[in-house]
């Protein structure tokens, strides 16, 4: 089977537009007869299942959480990028396309990042116009800020929650169509299995969490909206029950999974603290504006931070990265941070930390800008720090106030710690340009897919995929498949196919329940992430990813034999709908090490020690190396990989360099 | 008056009535409480007898006591109900309770303040409203209703029953004044901490000043 | 070694909606810079290896925004500090030998589903009735086309932080849930593109708000005390006056 990324012929600015204009249409009263399942309902999922509702098709949406609005998207701090250029700064579509591929280290498509790019803007206005009280100016014009890897101020934001604003919009939408009749919502429901009829997707199995009952649901096309699979690693900031189910199921039905070794690491959370610790909490990038990170010049230096004299510090990034200093993408900072920590420099107890500090810029930018409109000559250290502080406080004081009440340390007075975590997965299911897996009918979007950001994704930017997918992208694109549906009834939820696929999810709940062994689901999901992020993680090598790929298979093993599951599958049981997930975790932590092993080079997110320059920068090779990897499962542990060649026709591809 | 029907059915509409209807009797009270100190001037009742006089024959006074009436049935049965009603909103209550650490005491006991309100009125209105009324007690002028306060004062159960009424009503208003205008909608960073403050003092003076009365009578303070 | 407290648990345990619970005591030993659920997570991995039933509670961003986690701790809801969720609340807050009364969020609106997770999608059905902007995606006018001064934009957004958790419900003593409609009514009515649908939004809202089967406020502020995102009772009052305004209306 050949890939075909079916992006449209002609000027790449051209392509969306001409696509748009002469995409297949379906009729209103044909969209009537048109089932659309959506299963998520974050960003991508509730934008899409608004709009697609919203243009009349019937729509059913899936969510495991309590609510749609729970979606993890709520969790997203910094902003949001769009190409308005209301700053006059020099933005365009071009520079916000450029940036994106650039900072995913040519590992993106064109086609795709271009769309994006163009679409971006749209996305501000719809937010507006849905009621998002974006951060303003006293002018009442909205205002922007800067984020890494980019040069000008293109982020829009609303304090530190603007993923929370963006989805109770779109949340706020989708409950509108569901308040019409046009949506019907399923809280608390679990998909488990994507039904092929006739090698098109036709419906899901889903799991009512509340009873345990496994329910049938037909659709004409599937969108899955389900977001990342950074929970592989057990600690990371997803939410909890952030999984690769509904993914990896629609995997293992057919769908190509492509670059699953690309995964972000956000080089700014708050470290580790115990071995009880269940997850990890962002502090957002947007404070690398502000803050500036920094380690002791001498190792081991037990000193109190702010005992230590300016001259005595290494502000890194600054020193290596001097056009970008602080605001360098995420696989930069987050590399840097861990080489300094590996040499000995790290800071706080477990001395895997690195400073972010505030008190330069709150005094010197902050402090002196507001004592000058207050018209204090040379304003003393105590004021300059009081002034500035409320500025800082403005800006990003729910940040601070998380970060306090999470160490017991005020941010305000001692500079914060920090340390990269698993925060984002550039890969997923394999796309072509329509946001269609190699399923026919069988779409992904959003985190879910992995097209837009190569091997690296810049800050700000999966809000704006998310939202582009489900609000700009897919009610055309799914036009072209459906167009072609309109004589296909509804499939009665008594055909084979889901009887079959119902069995299928029957069984392995069964299987589950039935083990009774000895170890709880959180104990091996805990191994396994050890696991992943100590030969998968921020640095891999070609002899500890064979290795992980052993262990993983024998602690897969181990899983179906040792594994205790208590309650029954007919109630409400969080340890089932867990050790469900875990256990699809143990099957894609092996395929990411097999793509990580195969990828004989660095970029972006994907760090092979091997492969990196004198000064310790990666080294890709995009020789050999610049195509997507798209895996077919066959067997368990037995997959086929599929290229796809990434053609670069408006960019000329360069080494990445931020110095 | 289809349009009012929402002060009857709604949440909202129901303490809108609420709120409405108790500003009503703010006023009432204000009135009054500031007849009733004529006492104080401490000349044999005389002033205040004259007071009493005009109010219980005015027709435009005798015409807002039937509004006053009806306002205070309205206030009393809607309360009553709501008291009734949202205590069946959660009916698994909790095992332990946050006690005063979210809001004041008064401001959830205003069904139970109301009640011994309630109660207090009916042995009040009793005492005097039904005599002035319905009897020529006072306007047949056997008695003075001063020389009617001195004697239904003279009982010590009276004055304390009196003087509960009074603490009942001084944390009634207390979180009653200022809510009046939260229900209504008038909540201002300015204003409402000096509403607040107003209403705290209005709910202490005109208790302090009612609960006074039968304590100065009883004890022979005023003559 | 590790610094560890001791606490004592009272957890309210329920099968299902129907089924009657009690409580149940467990000791756990925690470390003061866990966070209250993590300490849960301890004490089911220890139920769970002792054969026993988990104990079922919501949670999921653990980071405070996504309004999952519940629980009312010795009487308040998210526990004894202000201006958070029950995940970020820490050990550290309690002291060793503490016993700690854990139970659901209560009001008939909230069944229990089961232990202390309960049902809250009533306040799905009031944001579907009204709380939104009729505009269907591609209606929208450039961002800046409308101005909005800054002030009205940080009021809208203070109250547009509810995270639609529903401690504001277990709080009231009436089990109302006016702060959490007052505040959606009152970002939409701040806001210029809420303005054309305020006087229907807000009777749309309130009334499934009642049908929904909440309390009636009564003002305590016991709601806005415990709100983790501290969204102010002047939401309510907003909510009032425009439901007034409505109704005076003919709406």
């Amino acid at each position: 089977m050949t890939l075909d990324s079916k992006i449209p012929e002609g000027q790449l600015s051209e392509k969306w537009t001409k696509y748009r204009s002469s995409v297949a249409l379906v009729n209103p009263a044909n969209k009537r007869n048109l089932e659309i399942i959506v299963v998520g309902t974050g960003l991508a999922g509730a934008s899409a299942a608004a709009s697609l509702a919203e243009m009349g098709y019937k729509v059913k949406a899936f969510c495991f959480q309590d609510s749609p609005r729970r979606a993890h998207s709520i969790a997203a701090q910094g902003g949001i990028n769009a190409a308005k250029n209301y700053q006059n700064d020099g933005d365009s579509v071009y520079r916000l396309f450029y940036d994106t591929i650039k900072g995913g280290d040519y590992r993106a498509r064109e086609g795709n990042v271009h769309r994006l790019a163009e679409v971006s803007a749209s996305i501000i206005d719809q937010c507006v116009a849905q009621g998002v009280p974006f951060a303003r100016e006293y002018g009442g014009t909205l205002s922007n800020r800067s984020f890494g890897g980019t040069q000008v101020q293109r982020t829009f934001y609303a304090a530190g929650q603007t993923g929370q604003q963006l989805l109770l919009g779109a949340y706020s939408a989708l409950e509108r169509q569901i308040g019409l009749g046009n949506v019907k919502m399923y809280n608390r429901h679990e998909m488990l299995e994507v039904v092929k009829i006739d090698g098109k997707a036709r419906g899901i199995i889903a799991r009512d969490l509340i009873s345990g009952e496994l329910e049938r649901h037909f659709g004409h096309a599937v969108l899955l909206c389900t977001g990342g699979y950074g929970n592989v690693f057990y600690l990371s900031t997803n939410a909890m029950g952030s999984n690769v189910t509904a993914a990896w199921k629609a995997h293992k039905t057919g769908a190509f999974f492509g670059n699953p070794c690309f995964t972000q690491i956000h080089p700014t959370c708050i470290p580790v603290s115990g071995h009880y610790q269940s997850k990890l909490t962002l502090m957002s990038e947007s404070l690398r504006n502000d803050g500036r990170i920094w380690v002791p010049k001498a190792k081991g230096d037990n000193r109190n931070p702010n005992d230590i004299p300016e001259e005595e510090r290494d502000y890194y990034l600054e020193r290596r990265y001097p056009a970008f200093g602080n605001l360098v993408p995420r696989d930069v900072a987050s590399r840097a941070a861990k080489e300094r920590c590996d040499a000995g420099y790290g800071v706080g107890p477990s001395k895997m930390a690195v400073y972010l500090d505030f008190r330069f810029n709150l005094m010197n930018k902050y402090g002196r800008a507001e004592a000058s409109k207050l018209g204090i000559e040379n304003p003393d250290d105590e004021t300059l720090v009081k002034l500035g502080k409320e500025v800082i406080k403005e800006k990003y004081g729910n940040l601070f106030d998380m970060y306090k009440q999470i160490t017991d340390e005020d941010p305000y007075e001692v500079p914060m710690r920090i340390y990269p975590a698993v925060h984002y997965t550039m890969g997923g299911l394999w796309v072509d340009y329509e946001l269609m897996t190699t399923v026919p009918g069988l779409y992904a979007l959003g985190e879910a897919n992995f097209s837009d950001h190569g091997a690296n994704r810049l800050g700000a930017s999966a809000l704006m995929q998310g939202l582009a997918d489900g609000y700009f992208v897919i009610p055309y694109t799914i036009g072209t498949y459906l167009s072609k549906e309109i004589a296909t009834k509804s499939i009665p939820t008594d055909h084979e196919a889901f009887v079959e696929a119902e069995k299928r999810c029957a069984d392995v709940l069964d299987t589950l329940m039935g083990i009774q062994g000895g170890q709880t689901v959180e104990s091996f999901h805990r191994r396994l992430g050890q696991i992943m992020w100590n030969k998968c993680g921020m640095g891999r090598t070609a002899e500890g990813l064979k290795e992980a790929i052993a262990e993983i298979q024998q602690l897969r093993e181990e899983f179906w034999k040792e594994v205790r599951v208590p309650g029954s599958r007919f109630e409400f049981n969080p340890e089932l709908e867990k050790a469900g997930r875990v256990a699809d975790f143990l099957e894609l932590g092996e395929l990411m090490c097999k793509d990580a092993l195969h990828r004989n080079e660095s970029c972006g997110g994907h760090f092979r020690e091997e492969y990196q320059t004198e000064e310790g920068e990666a080294m890709r090779d995009d020789d050999n190396f610049k195509y997507v990897a798209a895996w077919e499962f066959k067997n368990m542990s037995d997959w086929d990989m599929h290229k796809e060649n990434l053609v670069y026709e408006n960019i000329k591809i360069a080494q990445r360099s931020y110095k | 008056m289809k349009i009012f029907g929402f002060l009857f059915q709604s949440s909202i509409g129901k303490k809108i009535m609420m709120s409405l209807t108790g500003l009503f009797l703010i006023s009432f009270l204000l009135v009054h409480c500031g007849v009733n100190a004529m006492i104080f001037f401490n000349d044999g009742g005389e002033i205040f007898n004259e007071a009493a006089e005009f109010m219980g024959t005015n027709w435009l006074i005798r015409t807002i006591e039937v509004g006053l009436f009806v306002f205070l049935l309205i206030h009393i049965i809607q309360g009553l109900y709501l008291w009734n009603d949202n205590a069946k909103k959660r009916k698994e209550k909790y095992g332990k309770t946050a006690g005063n650490a979210n809001s004041t005491w008064y401001s959830r006991s205003m069904g139970l303040l109301g009640t011994l309100l309630l109660l207090f009125l009916i042995i009040h209105l009793r005492h005097f409203w039904v005599i002035s009324r319905f009897t020529d007690v006072v306007t047949g002028g056997e008695q003075t209703l001063y020389e009617m306060m001195k004697e239904v004062f003279a009982e010590p159960w009276v004055v304390a029953a009196y003087v509960l009424g009074c603490i009942s009503l001084a944390y009634h208003l207390m979180h009653g004044f200022q809510s009046a205008f939260q229900s209504l909608g008038i909540n201002h960073p300015l204003y409402t901490p000096l509403i607040q403050q107003i209403g705290n003092g209005f709910a202490i003076v005109v208790s302090v000043l009612f609960a006074a009365m039968p304590v100065a009578m009883h004890f022979n303070i005023v003559q | 070694m590790e610094k560890g407290i001791n606490v004592t648990l009272k957890v309210w345990r329920q099968k299902n909606e129907t089924s009657a619970g009690s409580f149940e005591t467990y000791k756990v030993q925690a470390n003061p810079d866990m966070s209250f659920l993590e300490m849960f997570d301890v004490l089911n991995e220890q139920l769970i290896t002792e054969g026993k039933d988990p104990v079922a509670f919501d949670h999921d961003c653990r980071e405070g925004i996504c309004g999952m986690c519940s629980m009312v701790i010795n009487g308040r809801p998210h526990g004894p500090k202000g201006g958070i969720t029950t995940c970020q609340l820490h050990m550290r807050s309690f002291k060793d030998g503490d016993i700690i009364v854990v139970e659901p969020f209560r009001a008939n609106s909230f069944g229990v589903i089961k232990d202390l997770s309960v049902d809250r999608t009533a306040f799905d059905r009031i944001i579907a009735a009204g709380g939104f902007v009729s505009v269907n995606t591609g209606n929208a006018v450039d961002a800046n086309n409308i101005l909005i001064p800054k002030e009205i934009a940080d009021k809208a957004f203070e109250a547009a932080t509810c995270i639609g958790c529903g401690a504001c419900v277990s709080a009231c003593k009436n089990a109302s849930a006016m702060l959490f409609v007052g505040a959606k009514v009152t970002q939409l009515a701040l806001l210029p593109q809420g303005k054309a649908e305020r006087q229907s939004r807000v009777v749309a809202m309130v009334n499934q708000m009642d049908a929904e089967g909440f309390g009636a406020c009564t003002n305590t502020g016991a709601c806005a005390a415990e709100c983790p995102k501290e969204i102010p009772l002047s939401v309510i009052a907003t909510m009032n006056r425009e439901y007034l305004a409505a109704k005076l209306n003919g709406k």
